[in-house]
């Protein structure tokens, strides 16, 4: 009876508290206050992919709430591929983000993948920042609920042509340490995808549409595993989209 | 909006209006009343909502005189609470304006009252403290006319108060910087920059360049973080063209007000010299001048006779030649003259970077006569000129090592190191890289360096330091000389150091890296003479501002030194200014561009009552 009476009194006070504390971010400093939340949509990729065998459409973006000292953030990727209609990946990550350094965030959260086929929960450790001579880097290690362990990098640059026609190189690259071989993935490193997009800034930084080349190669086990299932294991895509940001 | 372009009275040959003037201006007491209203803003360029006084932005121009005793009657008409400071303005630190430390701000619906007395004269301006309604246009002018006769006659007064339009709201801006420093830059530097580049300097000189800089994070072409804005003179833009009359012959007293929310302005009128006869609301020693840079929230009144039948142009370039203000001075209505291209844009060298001097931390230029390692370096890493350096207060230096380093095509001219005179171990080196050219160089068997003309409240080498347009004189803080002190020349019983400091990729600004709302308050007290050190870290120029107490700037001048409400520290420089601390209670300092300070770069100051309080007071002060 006592410890339900206790939950009871400790319940409110917690929402109470983060209402306060909502309450506190969404007033603008007057002074002496703490700054305001922040927050942004971005959609880095609306896209859709030609590509030889089937066409995808695919996004890439995330949300982000937060102060200078801590941010939370929802990222998401998809890709949907029209041949087969299904979603060949489909990932969430929820994450919280802190600065670590000038340029650099360290991130923890979890990410849930949802594709056609078996889902996976992962558990994330992830560094991301702006690295000298302007090399956007995002360095994400995973443990699946399985026990598996993976890391991906991904690494863009923008290649200024002129202040809003901006060429942006990408690479992403993932690797495993062990076999998943539900999902299609081998040990070692399995997957690149290499792209270029030509972008331009269409109203501010909030509308830029773009074309672009889109190319996956799969290596090793991964590689073997894929063409054991008839699934290809290069593709060559053109890309036509638009970056978003709220 | 045409409130602002009233003339204001100037002797009694010339009436304009004497503005919203309700009560009586006799037995010295008068009431205002200002509203604050939700308006719109039509730049000609863009139209959006905004924030206005009297149903206007600008508000009015606030017409006091010395020596009143003021009531101003403020109804706030917004659905959001707000405030009023009257910036530059000595009075009681409740009527000062600031939430959170004057009072509590103005509710919606909510009116308050202001009652201080004008104890001053001269050119000044009020806006919201609240948020960023400045920026989205609550601000107007005050002038206030002097008791006594001024030291200098003019027939015609005109408010120019420039800004810096933006079409986002300043509550989008500030989030837009946060989750993107470089979201208003478009200046950045781009392939064919470097091709450009490649031609001029080579490929390995520019190579060099972004390497440098791309080691950094940091972009030399971050001058003006707010790019994309609409400079507006008294409410117009340049399309729109605010023009005051004249008669060819007649002396005329320009007011220029700075309010924007973050772009300086170079400000010249093809044709005529500007006599710079004020500087914050303060006389100063006329000096003559055929453009000034004029920092974010400063005042600087100056005279111009225009003697032909003509209009003149009064251009106002932003400091990071993004934009353009323009105005007209005529004889007649509906006049124009021809508007000058904008300049070239300036890029930061790295000296700006702060990165030219080793163990001073920036231009330390009023202790280097004792500095025993003055240790400097001029490095540039880009087509920077080094034109007429003065180092001649160097001095006695014991081990002056100074280093030039220019990685390409730089000129360096009229170098004459003769007057260093007592570097015991001056070890000079001059590396360029590539085939620069030096020119007149004197060393005078010294070692020593003085590099004549050039604006010593810029980083030796600096991509910012001003130069004339149409050649002549640009003005320099060391031009600034008091015309009549306003307080006893004496030694400052403390110094303060002030680092200002940023991360420029996550738009954090603070002081001595400590961010506003994590910093403890400024204690001084009432009697002290604090000389302020400020040591400008970052890349951006601080137009720092503190509030009920003046700043009188160090230019050497020692009791002649110009008593200003803003002092500008530019990138890599170190500039200390003194207050003589007379105002008891709370009071706000900060840096005066509206995102530094929203973020971060600001701090209460709280005047505490010292034992020596009424000693110092009577002794200190020597002007009412």
């Amino acid at each position: 009876m006592a410890k339900t009476h206790g939950r009871v009194e400790v319940f409110p006070r917690i929402v109470r508290a983060l209402l306060l504390c909502l309450a506190a971010f969404s007033f603008p400093a007057t002074a002496q206050e703490k700054s305001p939340l922040f927050y942004s949509v971005t959609l880095e990729r609306l896209e859709y992919r030609f590509g030889d065998e089937s066409d995808v459409g695919a996004w890439d973006g995330d949300a982000i709430i937060g102060r200078d000292e801590w941010k939370l953030r929802l990222q998401s990727e998809g890709e949907y591929e029209r041949e087969s209609s299904s979603f060949e990946t489909l990932e969430n990550q929820l994450l919280v983000q802190i600065p670590v350094s000038d340029f650099f965030d360290a991130k923890a959260g979890v990410r849930f993948d949802t594709p056609e086929g078996p889902d996976r929960v992962y558990g994330v450790l992830g560094l991301q920042g702006l690295a000298p001579q302007w090399f956007e880097l995002d360095a994400d290690l995973f443990l699946s609920e399985r026990g598996d362990v993976s890391a991906r990098l991904d690494v863009d640059y923008e290649l200024l042509l002129t202040n809003r026609l901006i060429l942006t190189p990408s690479l992403e690259a993932d690797f495993a340490f062990s076999e998943d071989r539900p999902i299609g993935v081998g040990s070692g490193l399995g997957k690149v995808e290499v792209g270029a997009r030509l972008s331009y800034d269409l109203v501010d930084r909030s509308i830029s549409p773009y074309v672009g080349v889109h190319f996956e190669q799969l290596f090793g086990p991964t590689k073997r595993l894929a063409r054991d299932d008839g699934e290809p294991t290069d593709q060559l895509f053109f890309v036509a989209g638009v970056r978003v940001r709220f | 909006m045409n409130g602002t372009e009233t003339i204001l009275r100037a002797g009694a040959r010339n009436l304009g209006a004497a503005l919203f003037l309700l009560g009586s201006g006799a037995a010295g007491a008068a009431e205002y009343r200002l509203s604050v209203d939700p308006v719109t803003i039509d730049t000609g360029e863009f139209v959006r909502s905004g924030i206005g006084y009297n149903g206007a932005s600008p508000g009015p121009v606030l017409k006091f005189r010395e020596g009143e005793d003021v009531t101003i009657v403020v109804t706030n008409n917004l659905t959001e609470s707000t405030s009023i400071h009257w910036h530059g303005l000595i009075l009681p630190f409740q009527q000062d304006g600031v939430p959170g430390i004057s009072y509590d701000g103005i509710g919606p619906g909510e009116t308050f009252t202001y009652r201080f007395p004008i104890v001053q004269a001269g050119t000044y301006w009020f806006h919201s403290h609240t948020g960023f309604q400045e920026p989205d246009g609550a601000y107007g002018a005050i002038v206030i006319e002097p008791k006594n006769r001024e030291p200098f006659r003019f027939k015609r007064d005109y408010v120019v108060q420039l800004t810096d339009a933006h079409p986002h709201s300043g509550d989008r801006i500030m989030r837009n910087l946060k989750m993107s420093a470089d979201y208003y830059n478009r200046k950045q530097r781009t392939v064919f920059d470097f091709f450009s580049d490649v031609s001029k300097k080579g490929l390995g000189a520019t190579v060099d360049d972004r390497m440098a800089w791309g080691d950094m994070r940091m972009m030399s072409t971050d001058i003006e973080d707010l790019q994309g804005f609409t400079p507006l003179i008294n409410g117009k833009s340049a399309q729109q063209n605010w023009t005051g009359l004249f008669t060819p012959g007649e002396r005329v007293r320009l007011r220029f007000i700075n309010s924007s929310a973050m772009a300086y302005y170079d400000i010249r009128i093809p044709g005529l010299q500007m006599t710079v006869v004020q500087a914050d609301g303060n006389n100063v020693q006329p000096v003559k001048v055929d453009e000034l840079r004029i920092a974010v929230a400063e005042t600087y009144d100056v005279l111009v006779q225009p003697k032909e039948d003509r209009a003149y142009t009064i251009f106002a370039e932003s400091m990071g030649r993004t934009a353009y203000a323009r105005g007209t001075l005529a004889p007649r209505e509906g006049m124009s003259a021809p508007v000058p291209e904008l300049r070239e844009d300036p890029r930061l060298t790295m000296a700006d970077m702060g990165m030219s001097h080793g163990g001073h931390g920036g231009m330390d230029h009023s202790k280097m006569g004792q500095g025993s390692s003055g240790a400097m370096t001029h490095k540039m890493a880009d087509g920077s000129t080094m034109e007429g350096m003065d180092h001649s207060t160097m001095g006695h230096g014991s081990s002056g090592a100074m280093t030039h380093k220019m990685a390409d095509g730089t000129t360096m001219q009229g170098m004459d190191h003769s007057t260093m005179g007592h570097g015991s171990s001056g070890a000079m080196t001059h590396e360029m890289a590539d085939g620069s050219t030096m020119q007149g160089m004197d060393h005078g068997g010294h070692g020593a360096m003085a590099m004549k003309g050039a604006d010593p409240f810029y980083a030796p080498g600096s991509g910012l330091t001003p130069v004339a347009a149409e050649g002549g004189k640009f003005l320099s803080y060391a031009d600034l000389k008091a015309q009549k002190p306003l307080y006893e020349h004496r030694a400052p019983t403390r110094e303060i150091e002030l680092q200002l400091t940023g991360n420029m990729e996550r738009y954090i600004w603070s002081i001595n890296g400590v961010k506003f709302e994590d910093a403890e308050p400024i204690r001084l007290t009432y009697g002290e003479r604090v000389r302020f050190k400020f040591v400008n870290t970052t890349m951006m120029t601080h137009p720092m501002h503190l509030h009920g107490m003046w700043s009188i700037l160090d230019v050497g001048a020692g009791k002649w030194n110009p008593v200003k409400h803003v002092v500008s520290v530019a990138p890599g420089t170190t500039v200390y200014m003194e207050t003589e601390v007379d105002a008891l209670g709370q009071w706000a300092f900060h840096c005066h561009l509206s995102y530094h300070a929203g973020s971060g770069m600001f701090r209460k100051v709280v005047v505490e009552e010292g034992p020596e309080h009424s000693k110092a007071l009577s002794g200190a002060k020597v002007r009412g």
